[in-house]
């Protein structure tokens, strides 16, 4: 047997089964992962060792005792810092919530206890989910195992990382335009975007509501079906959560399907595409047309403006979602001490200069409260997006930005439509380039928005989409293969993606730490 | 009032009532909703605006808000959504209030005033919207700023509102007035809020200007909107106050509408006047959008039509068929339906078995109200059912009993929670009979010749004199039978 840390969940469930190792010794095996490379690569931003080996011991006894077990029970699970464990801190890495703590688990976590999964710490991202390459986190940069020089992506950068470098078989993040596929891509790993509805959102702290969705990532298909199955369903919390029944995915992931019809998007290999990405792509539809598979040229027309629509309705919600963060009941609040006695002085100065309409204009302290706190707090893009948001819902600019965005969604959707009355899936590239280096993007921010080319109209269209390794560049590093879905088919996506991996071994390589 | 009458202008009033609406829960979360418990402690996660919280609609909210929506005769679109209202206050957690914008859950609907003494003619008043949203927090502010924090209670944060908006139908203060008490009645009869003005579970805002006649033509004086108003008489007082005030200024000033910003008064109770708020014109866009968090609602033909049918009779059609089935006057009626639904039941049981429509009113409105005030009692509670009143009115209506000696056995009734008959047979009171009433009169006439012949010389009111002596000698004897039976027995001589 391979190291603990090296088994995917499956195979770590097996072991269990057959009492070959304990959770106890698979959870050790992740911390000391961690403990061993995390301080390089910043994959982590929280994790609790004592609690995660108290629980590990808890559901070994369980085991020996004979007591029924929950479908993950004993295997270690990450968390994006976005999703809320009840009474430990939640931070979405950013120094709004350095210490905030929830009052409540979100119903995810609430189904992976349930499930005796082991939770292991909370993973590194940009902060509050805006960005593609983690170096938006307050806290630290986190970095790419396959090449330290670079990204592991973002938003969900330390989720992707962990699973990559071993730390944990399977992790849980977010992706709200891609926040889940590009960094999977990036680090040669697989991560499941699902239906929006599909998994419920309470709990998960709130980015872009219509979009945001809670998926998992693993280094296989058979593992993500695992995680999807224990988190995915109904939830009377979330009031967009769809009432369907979830698949047995497990069950089913490993049966081959007959006759796939792939969609080839006419659209993704056009300008901007990296060569190597694109034949990485070609070289995976191919694997499948050898498994029996037809591929057709298809169009999605709208898709040229996803990345427009998606950079009004995000900032739109985030800056909705995000105006909570006042100072006022949870939360960074400024020095008020400080603050009070900045307003002082300058009332003072005003004063001693005779300018009326400078007191006039001087903030109250409420407001003052209000400006230094949220200056404080949130970081560049944050600030960004939200100064986006606001403008675009803005009188006068409302129709002509949000609402226009919500039709061409609609558009964008209706395409997708169309699309599946002939194929079963849509194949392509997850992002337009591998890995790019630190630092390569973060003054560019248009640059990085185009990151999410391909990723954002699943968001838009509310359909799942999925990432799974495809190949390297010749620099050694990983390629990513997306696939789309129609909503609720995320059986298919699986089924689709566990096909490819018994063809291919890309997704067994592990980057030399 | 006469000053209106003769004033040489229109007054223009529009109003915006925001009605709490009867759930246990709030409207996106499971928090109560009881008025007076200890600050913060009826929050929940969704109520404090925590990350990761969201919302989810109270249907029972969403089925109050309907039943009046169509008791106002308000047309309901197929299709309403949730949106959010943006803006920062500490007393709003999330940073925007979840209500609805431009597609409300009703519009276009209208209620009937009318006054029972003719004030002024019966009207309908428009009504432009109903819509639904969550009530804000409470803010406590410390009046010396900078000495003690403000203090926020998020406990009323979440609670549904209904907020009901009228076009700009109303031309006087007493209009106002009646409105607001025909809709407050509206709403106490469809059980949907408890209209405590007190408990803020039904406040009022008020817009208001006037339009002058000047030799060249027309023009309006501008809008205010007036806030602050804790009861319907202050709401009539601060509108007849601030059509004055608002007349003055124009003659002062010449001011007219559009030449100056919407202003907000607030009625300042104990001086009686109102007075001018900071108005704060960049909090004005709200930048309002659907709320992504909650499902459009849609309501068919048929839901609207099964809460028709559930609506039960209205206070303007219950008081026309009082007057047609009982025969009351429209006053009587009013006053009646007006008391609410407990009254109106007991009155309509009343009548019913006492087969006197009439009779039942005067008691109700005389005797049972005159109690219910004096005992600070609710009609529930009240411990002379209809039925036995009724048993008591009848024996007033058999002339058993005249309306004096009614009252005394309802006295009794009330303090011993004794059935009529009960309380007559414990008082001593019964019906004459026949030879007996005649023998007294018999005795009386004989004692007093002189009134005899009085009758005889065409005085009749000369009987009045024996009827005091025939109750003295038999506190049960009817005057009215005293009266008969002696001119008969002097006709007979």
């Amino acid at each position: 047997m391979s190291a603990l840390h090296q088994l995917t969940a499956t195979e770590l469930l097996a072991a269990f089964a057959r009492e070959e190792t304990t959770s106890v010794a698979a959870t050790q095996a992740c911390l000391d992962q961690i403990q061993q490379h995390d301080g390089r690569l910043g994959a982590f931003l929280r994790t609790s060792p004592e609690a995660a080996l108290e629980r590990a011991a808890h559901i070994d006894r369980k085991r020996q005792a004979g007591q029924p077990l929950g479908p993950l029970a004993g295997v270690p699970v990450a968390v994006k810092d976005v999703i809320c464990v009840k009474d430990e801190v939640t931070t979405c890495a950013s120094k709004m919530l350095e210490h905030y703590r929830s009052p409540f688990h979100a119903t995810v976590i609430e189904r992976l206890l349930a499930a005796d999964a082991v939770l292991i710490g909370k993973t590194n991202m940009d902060e509050f989910a805006m960005g593609g390459s983690t170096e938006n986190s307050a806290y630290r940069a986190a970095r790419n195992p396959w090449d330290e020089q670079r990204t592991p992506g973002g938003s969900s950068g330390g989720a992707a990382a962990c699973v990559a470098a071993r730390m944990a078989p399977l992790s849980l993040g977010s992706d709200t335009g891609g926040s889940i596929r590009q960094p999977a891509s990036f680090c040669g790993v697989v991560g499941l975007k699902p239906t929006y509805g599909r998994v419920s959102r309470w709990g998960l702290v709130a980015f872009a509501s219509s979009l945001d969705q809670i998926g998992p990532l693993a280094r296989t298909a058979q593992d993500c079906a695992l995680l999807l199955e224990a988190i995915a369903g109904h939830d009377p919390r979330d009031s967009t959560s769809a009432p369907q029944p979830t698949p047995a995915y497990t069950r089913s992931v490993t049966q081959p399907l007959q006759g796939l019809r792939l969609g080839v998007v006419r659209e993704h290999f056009g300008e901007g595409l990296n060569a190597e990405v694109e034949s990485a792509v070609r070289e995976a539809i191919a694997v499948y047309q050898s498994l029996g598979a037809t591929v057709t040229d298809i169009s999605l027309p709208h898709s040229r403006y996803g990345i427009a629509t998606y950079y009004i309705i995000a900032p739109s919600e985030a800056s909705s979602n995000l105006a909570r963060y006042d100072g006022v009941h949870f939360g960074h609040r400024t020095d008020e001490a400080a603050m009070l006695a900045e307003l002082a002085a300058e009332r003072k100065a005003l004063e001693a200069a005779g300018d009326r309409r400078g007191l006039d204009e001087l903030d109250t302290p409420l407001v003052r409260m209000y400006r230094k706190t949220r200056s404080e707090g949130f970081g560049l893009e944050v600030k960004r997006r939200i100064m986006l948001g606001a403008y675009t819902l803005s009188k006068g600019y409302y129709d002509q930005y949000y609402v226009k965005a919500l039709k061409v969604r609609r558009l964008i959707r209706q395409d997708f439509d169309r699309a599946f009355e002939q194929v079963d899936l849509v194949i392509g590239p997850v992002a337009p380039t591998p890995a790019f280096r630190l630092g390569e993007k973060v003054n560019d921010p248009l640059a990085m928005y185009l990151e999410d080319l391909y990723t954002v109209s699943a968001n838009l269209a509310g359909i799942p989409g999925m990432s799974l390794p495809c190949g390297f560049t010749a620099s050694g590093l990983p390629l990513g293969l997306q696939l789309q879905a129609p909503a609720f088919a995320e059986e298919r996506l699986l089924r689709a993606a566990h096909q490819f991996q018994t063809a291919t071994d890309w997704h067994t390589r592990a980057p030399s730490l | 009032m006469s000053r209106v009458e003769k004033a040489p202008y229109q007054i223009i009033i529009g109003l915006e009532t925001h009605v709490q609406l009867k759930t246990q829960t709030k409207l996106f979360s499971r928090s109560s909703t009881a008025f007076g418990a200890p600050p913060n402690t009826q929050t929940s996660p969704v109520d404090i605006g925590l990350p990761g919280s969201l919302p989810v609609m109270n249907r029972r909210a969403y089925e109050l808000a309907l039943r009046t929506a169509v008791a106002l005769n308000c047309t309901i679109p197929r299709y309403t959504k949730w949106d959010r209202k943006q803006y920062f206050y500490p007393d709003l957690p999330k940073g925007y209030q979840i209500s609805q914008y431009d597609l409300p859950m009703s519009c276009e609907g209208w209620l009937e005033i009318s006054d029972s003494k003719d004030a002024f003619a019966p009207k309908r008043v428009r009504i432009i919207r109903a819509h639904l949203e969550e009530d804000a927090g409470k803010s406590m502010h410390d009046e010396a700023a900078g000495k003690a924090d403000s203090r926020i209670d998020l406990n009323r944060a979440g609670t549904p509102l209904l907020e009901i908006v009228t076009y700009p139908d109303l031309s006087s203060p007493q209009e106002a007035k009646a409105y607001l008490e025909e809709l407050k009645l509206l709403l106490l009869y469809l059980e949907v809020s408890d209209c405590n003005m007190e408990e803020g579970s039904l406040r009022v805002d008020a817009n208001i200007n006037l339009h002058i006649d000047t030799p060249d033509g027309e023009v309006a004086t501008p809008i205010v909107e007036v806030k602050n108003m804790n009861s319907f008489r202050s709401v009539e007082r601060a509108l007849s106050y601030e059509a004055q005030r608002q007349y003055e200024v124009w003659q002062e000033t010449g001011q007219t509408k559009g030449q100056v910003p919407k202003q907000t008064r607030g009625w300042d109770d104990q001086a009686q006047v109102t007075r001018g708020q900071r108005h704060k014109e960049e909090s004005s866009d709200y930048r309002y959008f659907p709320d992504p968090d909650l499902c459009p609602v849609t309501t068919t033909p048929e839901q609207i039509e099964e809460v028709q049918r559930q609506l039960g009779e209205l206070p303007a059609a219950t008081r026309a068929r009082l007057v047609s089935q009982f025969g009351i006057t429209p006053y009587d009626a009013d006053v009646i339906v007006n008391q609410g639904r407990g009254v109106l039941t007991y009155f309509e049981e009343l009548a019913q078995a006492s087969g006197d429509g009439k009779q039942a009113s005067n008691w109700v409105q005389q005797d049972v109200l005159r109690t219910l005030k004096e005992t600070a009692c609710a009609i529930d509670a009240f411990p002379v059912s209809a039925l036995r009143l009724a048993e008591l009115l009848q024996a007033v209506r058999n002339n058993e009993v005249d309306n004096a000696r009614a009252r005394t056995i309802f006295a009794e009734m009330l303090g011993s929670r004794l059935s009529a008959r009960e309380a007559m047979k414990k008082l001593g009171i019964e019906k004459v009979d026949a030879s007996d009433l005649e023998n007294l009169c018999r005795e009386l006439l004989a004692k007093n010749p002189h009134v005899v012949t009085d009758v005889k010389n065409g005085k009749e009111k000369a009987i009045g004199s024996l009827i005091g002596q025939a109750r003295q000698k038999n506190p049960n004897v009817n005057p009215n039978d005293v009266r008969r039976m002696c001119l008969e027995l002097i006709a007979k001589e």
